[in-house]
């Protein structure tokens, strides 16, 4: 599957569920295939006494991850160009996660197109999570 | 990480799992082949994984060394300050081209700007920037990576 300019338009969105109530297992996975093995993600005991936060929360990377699918959903496989976020509050087990992406410009360079994305993921409560951009290459 | 970087399909596999991706352009090589991609790639993410290889990283437990955990005690080693430590704040990744099973990578990290900013929620922030360029095999240049940390000066409010 792969995006073409000609079936988008600016101002288009697209969203996708990317994490329906996250569990403290996933975060353990990620923590496992990532190599993050900070305790604030995966150890309830040292986050609550030691970190002075409620529980134990994901990896920032868990939700750029995550988010990520959407987009590569969307654009197709090795077509991704640049992606950056920033993380604007933490992701909790039980969070769902849902990534809308805006198509800001499509562009053509050289002969090749090219769609930028604003990409924002919120959680259930309508709190966002992630917001950044990414660019990839698309077919005419 | 100045250590080697070797891309495995098995630790695709794994991080695919790991960030709910079912796309089997991660996992099934045959079925890779008849993608665009023509052959397993890995998700756009995937160098975060190079701590796994970087033989100082201080967020792994060294084996025979005291670990921060809980284990006995909530924590194994004395508090440090900053509270929760350092956490991540932003990270961008500028791809060259996409992961493969069989690169080897390695990187070249430079320290970027620090900027500090008080915060309602958090106290002072201090952040750093990271700039990290993963070269592969042929020591051609594969992903360009900018990461941004925080440390706060107490946990974040909720």
């Amino acid at each position: 599957m792969t995006l073409k300019a000609s079936d988008i338009s600016e101002g288009q969105e697209f969203s996708e569920v990317v994490a329906e109530n996250l569990t403290r297992t996933q975060i353990v996975q990620y923590a496992g295939s990532s190599g993050d093995y900070n305790p604030i993600h995966t150890d309830e005991v040292y986050t609550k006494e030691i970190a002075g936060y409620p529980s134990v929360f994901a990896h920032g990377m868990l939700s750029m991850g995550a988010t990520g699918v959407a987009i590569t959903n969307l654009v197709g496989d090795g077509r991704l160009t640049k992606y950056g976020v920033r993380f604007v509050n933490q992701v909790w087990p039980g969070d769902t996660l849902t990534t809308t992406l805006s198509v800001e410009s499509i562009r053509e360079d050289g002969g090749q197109f090219y769609v930028d994305l604003i990409v924002s993921t919120s959680n259930q409560d309508g709190r966002e999570v992630v917001r950044g951009s990414a660019t990839a290459k698309i077919d005419p | 990480m100045s250590d080697q970087f070797p891309v495995e399909a098995g630790h695709i596999m794994l991080f695919a799992r790991s960030i709910g991706d079912k796309n089997q352009v991660y996992y099934d090589s045959n079925y890779a082949l008849t993608t665009e991609a023509q052959g397993i790639i890995a998700p756009p993410t995937f160098v975060a994984a190079s701590a796994q290889f970087d033989e100082g990283y201080s967020l792994r437990p060294k084996i025979g060394e005291p670990w921060f955990g809980s284990g006995k005690t909530p924590t194994g080693i004395e508090k440090q300050e900053g509270g929760s430590g350092g956490l991540h704040a932003e990270q961008h990744y500028e791809y060259h081209r996409h992961l493969r099973p069989g690169d080897i990578l390695h990187s070249v990290v430079k320290e970027g700007e620090k900027w500090e900013r008080e915060s309602k929620r958090a106290g002072k922030l201090k952040f750093s920037e990271t700039i990290t360029e993963y070269y592969d095999q042929n020591d051609e240049l594969v992903i360009t990576a900018r990461s941004v940390g925080v440390v706060t000066e107490r946990p974040i409010d909720q």
